[in-house]
This record gives C-alpha cells, structure tokens and sequence, in this order.
C-alpha cells in the first residue's frame, strides 16, 4: 500500500442547495471539488415539480392558462402570451391589432421586471449589495402597471385566448411612457455601478465562456446565446403579435462568457424601452378580440415558441377536438439552459459557480414546472 | 383543417435518402413533419443536422395514446438557423420498445430523454445517464401516461420519506 501524506488530495464531492441563497430557487448541485477547482457538477431538480403538463391535460383551455403564469413566475406574462398564441394557432385565430399591441407592450414591460430581478439578484451574490434595491425599486412601477390594468402583479394572467380580457385602463399610454422615460437614466445608473466596477470585471471576465456552437449542440437560448455572438432573436427571426413593426436591435457579446450576458441583459432593456415606446405612441383602436366560450380546437398538433426573457419558450399542443388538451408539452428556456452548467463551471472554481448559476438566470419554477 | 401533404426540396432530399423508412411528409397549419420508423430517427436527425442545418435540437417530447398498439408518439422538433426554419420528426413504439438515443448527434438531448423517461417510462437505448430526472429516483408510476390518474401518486414513497399518509 502506499504511503499517503497530507499533500495527497482526493476528490471532495461538496452539496451545494437545495437551500443555498444563491440557488435562485431549490435547486441542487453536486460539486467535485479538486481543492478549489470544479471538476465536474451533477444537478438535481424537481423539487417544485407540480406536473404542470398533467394538468393541462385534466382541465379545459381556458382554465389551463392561470396554470402558466406559475411556471417562470418572474415572467408570467410571457408564459400566458406563450400559451395564448398555441391555442389560437390550433384554432387558426388571430388576436386583433389592438390586442397585439398590448400584449407586445406588458410583455416587453416583464422583460424588463425579469431582467431586473436578474441583474439584483446576480449583483448580489457577487458582493454588490446595491443594485439590488436600486433594481427592485424600479420594477416596482412596472409591477404597479401591471396591477393596475389586471389587479395582479405577480401571476398576471393578463391575456386570453384569442386577445384581451380588460380594456386599458384610462392613464395607461402615461402611466408606460412616464416609466420609460424613468427608466432610461436608471439603466445608466446601474451601469455606473458595475460595467467598470474592477472587482465587478474580475469576477465575470472569462468566467463561464459558452460559444457559439456549444449553445446550439445544447439547445441554449436566449441572452446566452446571443452573448456567445449569435444574432438570434425569436422576435426577429419568427415575429408575431406586430413585433415585425417594430424598430430594435439584437444586441450581442463577443466572448460568451458571463460579462457579456450582463452586457447583452442590460442593452435588451434599453432596446425593450425602445419597443414599448413605438408600441405606445400608437396602440391601435378596435376590438380587443373575444375569447370563445367553448374552445375546441380541430384535431391536430402545433407547437409555438416566443422570445422569453429567458430564452425560446415553447408550448407544443396536441389536439383532439374536444375542450381540454390532449397533451400540453413546455419547452422551458431554464431547464434546456441548466443543461449547459456542467460544461461552464468545469475547471473553474467554486465561486465562480455561483456567479455562472446567477448569468444563466434560471428560475426553478419553469425548471421542474 | 387536416395536414396536407408537404413537398419542396428537403422532403425530396430525405426521400432520396430514406426511402420507405419515411411514410408521410406533411404540413399543418403551417408546420412541416414526418413520419418516420423508429430506427430511421437517429440516422435522420444526423442527416439534418449535417447536410440540412437542422443544428439545433429544440425539444424531445412524447404523447401517450392507450389504445393504439405502438402505443408513445415520440416527436423530435428541430430548428435550422440558417434556413429559419423548424421541422418535426415523428416515431411510433410500442411500450418497452428501447429507441436508441440522440445524445451522440445533439448533447442537449440528455435531459430531454431523461424526462420523457420520467413522465413515460420510455428507457432510450446507449443514452449515458437513464434515471429519473423530475421525479425521485425511486419513484413508481409514470405520471404522464394516460392510464395514471391526475391524482395518483407513489403512495408507498411519501410513506416511506415524508412521513405521512397521502400528499392529497
């Protein structure tokens, strides 16, 4: 046998969560640890699994939609207008433009509130204490809008199947540009803050890089993927509810690692204050669109994705022309994201586990629905 | 509204290549997929992702039809950023039929295949990890099939770890 002495190391395997601040959520992960350095992370999820998707199948379409809004709770919105454009496609309906306009404004709003609760909460598990009150002050006033026009905040479920269930209230036009107009000098607040921050850069510089081809082989989305340089935005390349009307860029990183995705995260508000702007000056007038009381698509099966907050979200419908689903499969941007942990915390250390965990911006509900 | 059937030059392309293993092309609302056999998958979703620029594996789904003989639909949605496009492949098994698995062609299909093991108990053949993902591990039942009650559950599991009688 040979002789051992201290300097020998083995493997430490270390539990990280379920319980751990900077989680985001109960998610667990399994480090091996080679002294400081990750060698290898196996996750586990499913602590908030709630079988959304044998849900859908046991109620009708239209009492499945608050159901969505508790999967990405950050970004509720998204997930009902996600939701909505499935059902009318296997209808074969169409919101009217009043209803698209709308929709594309709270949605670009939520946008803004999910990437706000991002950057704070990733500020905060790097050691900036901060950001994260300056970002919750501001997504407060979108929070209020959204109480304001459907008397939630949270769980909105501010859309219906085929347009809208509440009219603007009157002040809505003022009540958006007044944030916008907000909100602007707040981003560049922030970014004071951090951008040039040194123990901001070299905390995120070159930690947790993911190219371009590594996204794809994995199915990465959204922010991460555009930060590894691919302009790739489901509003451009796919648009619908009118975002072909709209005027915005893409912004993209260069390196893929993880102060790229905090650059691309902080241009997309900017470009979603740009949206809602255009989107405001002219809301169109008309009907908001009737939701029909008894929905029973033809037999068939569509599946539609939208340009979540957190990547390509997609609602894969089968219909078998009654009036609850046959079977309602999500595709959710954080769980096919989280597959991509093991490749960028490999190698790296173990605090900077915790910093690529905050940049892919999971939220454990849409993990494990 | 029924599928109509699809043409143009990729469907001629996986004719050329496949043959009978591919029975329909079709469109529906929009929306192209095929049909194929179960061991023509891999091999077509290879094809696309090197001649076709299907690169991008989006989803790895399953639908449960009781009373068919092969009785899962297994539906691979895949998405081409060159051509902006999106294309479904479709396979009929039987229950206890083991497909082979797409990690080799796209790695991102490792968790997509571990959950479809979880909801339907359909086990995928060479895939690296096969357990459970959602679920815990020694679970019983699958949950998204449609002979398991919504309210069902592994009664003997929340005995055993939780403690108590029922998680109803």
């Amino acid at each position: 046998m040979p002789e051992t002495t201290f300097l020998d190391s083995t493997e430490l395997v270390l539990n990280m969560g379920p319980q751990h601040p900077s989680t985001h959520g109960v998610l667990r992960v399994i480090l091996k640890l080679d002294g400081e350095k990750v060698n290898g992370t196996e996750c586990v999820i499913g602590y908030l699994h709630r079988g959304v998707e044998k849900i859908g199948e046991n109620r009708t379409y239209q009492q499945f939609a608050p159901y969505v809004d508790r999967m990405d709770y950050v970004a509720a919105v998204s997930n009902g207008l996600g939701y909505c454009l499935a059902v009318e496609k296997l209808l074969n309906i169409e919101a009217p433009p009043r209803a698209q306009a709308t929709r594309v404004i709270l949605t670009e709003l939520n946008r803004i509130a999910s990437h706000l609760l991002w950057l704070g909460t990733h500020a905060l598990d790097i050691g900036a204490i901060t950001p994260v009150f300056y970002c919750f002050r501001e997504r407060e006033e979108v929070l209020k809008i959204f109480e304001n026009y459907c008397g939630a905040r949270l769980t909105t479920h501010a859309f219906r199947i085929g347009g809208l269930q509440y009219e603007l209230y009157d002040g809505f036009e003022k009540q958006v540009n007044d944030f916008c107009d907000m909100f602007l000098p707040k981003v560049e607040e922030y970014e004071e803050l951090l951008t040039n921050n040194r123990i901001w850069v070299n905390r995120l510089k070159g930690v947790g890089i993911l190219n371009g081809d590594e996204c794809k082989e994995y199915g990465v989305t959204g922010p991460v993927l555009r930060a590894a340089g691919v302009k790739w935005d489901l509003r451009k390349a796919q648009p619908y509810s009118g975002y072909e009307q709209y005027d915005f860029e893409i912004p993209t990183g260069e390196n893929g690692d993880t102060y790229d995705r905090y650059l691309v995260r902080m241009e997309e508000m900017r470009q979603s204050v740009r949206i809602i702007r255009q989107a405001t000056a002219k809301i169109p007038a008309g009907p908001i669109g009737k939701t029909p009381k008894v929905i029973k698509p033809p037999t068939g099966e569509a599946y539609v994705s939208i340009e979540a907050p957190k990547g390509e979200l997609g609602y894969f419908i089968v219909s078998d022309n009654s009036t609850q689903p046959y079977r309602v499969r999500v595709r959710p941007p954080s769980f096919v994201n989280l597959q991509a942990l093991d490749r960028m915390v490999r190698g790296g250390l173990i605090a900077d586990v915790v910093a690529i965990i905050g940049t892919l911006d999971i939220v454990l509900g849409e993990v494990d629905r | 509204m029924a599928a109509t059937p699809w043409d143009g030059e990729l469907p001629q392309q996986l004719k050329a290549r496949f043959g009978g293993k591919i029975s329909d092309y079709s469109t529906y609302l929009g929306q192209n997929f095929v049909v194929a056999t179960p061991d023509a998958v891999i091999p077509i979703l290879e094809f696309l992702k090197l001649e076709g620029d299907f690169d991008y594996l989006v989803d790895i789904t399953a639908v449960d039809y009781p009373n068919r003989p092969e009785r899962f639909d297994l539906v691979y949605i895949l998405y081409s950023f060159a051509r902006n496009e999106r294309l479904r492949v479709k396979c009929m098994i039987a229950d206890g039929d083991k497909p082979a698995t797409a990690v080799p062609v796209h790695t991102g299909a490792n968790w997509l295949e571990r959950e479809v093991f979880d909801m339907f108990g359909v086990q995928f053949a060479g895939h690296p990890d096969m357990r459970r993902i959602l679920l815990p591990e020694e679970w019983q039942g699958f949950p998204l099939r449609k002979d398991h009650s919504i309210i069902q559950q592994d009664d003997r599991w929340v005995k055993e770890n939780l403690g108590i009688e029922s998680g109803q």
